[in-house]
């Protein structure tokens, strides 16, 4: 028999669980909650009236193309991002897991991109593509390609993709390896003496090894370009050309800081909310589970 | 099919050689069993025949290929692993068909294949099951099945049977000589099991410290081993060994005993006796001391101390007796049983 153990009530328990519960209160719950009421309200633009207006800041946004091609940017800019980082990462990884000499140096030589904060990497990005003073604009005019990002959207989000995903490569580097050094060792030359060369062993065993790993880098990735590039994007482009590289977390700024419009800005923001809840759940429900092979 | 044959084969890791000029030659549809304690180098032997470890000096043919640098994949070998290394994300079919889907064969022989050996190893009815959900002995028998399908020259097993459980490993190694007898492959097997060891091969291979001690077979090994690292390893309970002085066909051992032996040898010896050679005699020449019993039913095991000596030696009688703690025993061995190493080289010193 399990005997059941009651302790007496105590205030203790509460006491040490507070400050956590406070922070949490200060920092997310209150910020939130008022970002929800702002929603529903239009403010003039000096401040000196506010209006509650239930859903409009909503429906305005539905109807407003801008914000809905800033959708779709953003989930071109994502999937861009998650797809070149993690792609990089692999390739990477998996020749960091061949490698058997000065694989520590190797390996923290490449986890150095992650330490670099969003607004350096958008800068070192910045510089290198700089169509004045640029190296890689001097050696494409060489080859007979103008680069302006400045004033080629294309070319803007380009850039922002480029220097997003090398900032997460490091990271998902990490996972990957980590994955790949954890597959036993005789797995693989079972597969060699089977017959397998490299490329079809990476294919068929180590990738379908490692799809949990995927999986899970998928979902912190698209959560990373979705909310995390801002630093990244305003210190290359500031959502610019024409808003050709504003995607959803910028335009929360952009309306609201720039453009000072406080309701619909904090409807943008109660929106990303909702995502970034939707994409948690997906990451609780399905990461813990683990994909099944 | 085809043989294998190793020409001064090393390996060494930086300065640390741990492979010395191994040679051997094994004949077309042999079972070879390679033997010894762990880090005598056996597994690294077996992976250097198999292509996961590079030769350091020496060659390995198969057949009348020399292999050294070929990969894995081109020398006709199948291999079964110690954790079975099935790929967790197939169907045991799919573990199977792997290696002959990179070969390229048609669909059909795919399938004729993989369910002859199925029927073979009895696994039919797991075929579309991932490994997971087979016990142990189930999925050694896939990781054979592996093996076969391939229709390979040669068959490394690498210590298959050692996460088994007692029972299913006895019965496994049955079925391992056997498919082996009926497939008729050249197979090479790795373990430190001296019992598999002499059960499954036809000739066993005794590794220790890099060296090879003795290459012959299970009954030669048992009754003239070459060396005391052999004596020792091969038989249980081990050999006892006496230390004694050989002179004029007889040694003398140290609590002033003689014992005709009929060998020339003289100098410092080391008399050896497995414990099942042991009979009691009155007046035998090896009087002990019962320090304690070991009834096995078939057998019992008498452990006490040579009488004038501190030496601990080992009897082995049939049945149940009813000696008891502390009774002075003599034994008698006949002259054909007794093995003699010299003491310092731990060798055997011939007749």
């Amino acid at each position: 028999m399990l005997k059941r153990v009651h302790f007496p009530a105590s205030i203790l328990p509460y006491l040490l669980v507070a400050p956590q519960v406070i922070v949490t209160l200060i920092f997310f719950i209150w910020p939130a909650s008022q970002a929800v009421y702002q929603s529903f309200l239009i403010e003039d633009a000096f401040g000196l009236s506010t209006e509650f207006v239930w859903f409009e800041n909503f429906t305005y946004l539905w109807d407003d193309s801008h914000y809905r091609s800033s959708f779709g940017r953003t989930i071109f800019f994502s999937a861009c991002v998650a797809f070149l980082s993690m792609a990089f990462a692999l390739i990477l990884a998996g020749f960091a897991d061949r490698v058997i000499r000065g694989s520590t140096v190797y390996r923290t030589l490449l986890i150095w991109p992650y330490a670099v904060a969003p607004v350096l990497a958008g800068a070192l990005f910045l510089f290198m593509f700089n169509p004045t003073i640029g190296i890689f604009p001097f050696i494409l005019e060489k080859i007979g390609y103008g680069w302006n990002h400045y004033l080629n959207g294309g070319q803007a989000m380009f850039l922002v993709i480029i220097a997003a995903a090398w900032k997460q490569v490091a990271y998902n580097f990490l996972f990957y390896l980590a994955a790949m050094q954890s597959i036993p060792r005789s797995i693989t030359e079972a597969a060699a003496i089977d017959g397998a060369g490299p490329i079809r062993r990476f294919a068929t065993i180590i990738f379908p090894l490692i799809s949990p790993t995927t999986f899970f880098l998928l979902v912190i990735n698209a959560t990373y370009a979705f909310f995390e590039t801002f630093g990244i994007i305003h210190a290359v482009t500031q959502g610019g050309p024409a808003n050709s590289t504003t995607t959803l977390v910028y335009k929360v700024y952009n309306d609201g800081f720039v453009g000072l419009d406080l309701g619909g800005s904090a409807a943008q923001s109660v929106i990303l909310m909702i995502l970034v809840i939707g994409m948690t759940v997906i990451q609780f429900r399905f990461i813990e589970k683990r994909v099944q092979y | 099919m085809a043989g294998i044959k190793l020409d001064t084969l090393t390996k060494s890791y930086g300065d640390t050689q741990v492979l010395h000029h191994i040679d051997a030659e094994i004949e077309d549809g042999e079972f070879v069993v390679i033997v010894g304690p762990s880090g005598c180098g056996k597994s690294t032997l077996l992976r250097m025949v198999a292509g996961l470890e590079s030769v350091t000096s020496g060659n390995v043919h198969i057949g009348d290929k020399r292999v050294n640098d070929l990969e894995p994949a081109d020398r006709d070998i199948a291999m079964v692993f110690q954790n079975y290394a099935l790929y967790p994300h197939m169907s045991v079919r799919d573990n199977m068909a792997y290696g002959l889907k990179i070969r390229k064969l048609s669909k059909a022989e795919i399938d004729r294949r993989v369910n002859e050996a199925a029927e073979i190893l009895e696994i039919g009815q797991y075929l579309d099951r991932k490994p997971r959900q087979l016990s142990g002995g189930q999925r050694q028998r896939v990781a054979m099945g592996r093996a076969i399908v391939r229709d390979p020259q040669v068959f490394l097993f690498d210590e298959p049977l050692s996460n088994l459980d007692a029972k299913l490993r006895v019965q496994m190694r049955l079925e391992i000589r056997k498919l082996q007898k009926r497939l008729g492959v050249t197979s090479i097997f790795v373990t430190h099991d001296q019992v598999e060891a002499m059960t499954l091969g036809d000739r066993l291979m005794v590794l220790n410290g890099g060296y090879v001690e003795q290459f012959g077979t299970p009954i030669e090994l048992y009754e003239r081993p070459a060396s005391i690292f052999v004596a020792g390893f091969i038989g249980s309970p081990s050999m006892n060994f006496l230390s004694g002085a050989a002179n004029a066909g007889q040694v003398t051992l140290s609590n002033g005993t003689t014992i005709a032996t009929g060998s020339t040898a003289s100098g410092e010896v080391l008399l050896g006796v497995r414990p099942e050679h042991l009979k009691p005699e009155e007046n035998g020449p090896f009087k002990m001391t019962i320090e304690m019993l070991e009834h096995l039913g078939g057998v019992t095991l008498l452990h006490g101390v040579l009488d004038g000596t501190d030496t601990q030696i080992v009897a082995s009688l049939n049945g149940i007796t009813d000696h008891q703690v502390g009774d002075q025993v003599s034994f008698a061995a006949k002259q054909s049983h007794l093995h003699l190493f010299d003491a310092k080289s731990e060798k055997r010193i011939e007749e």
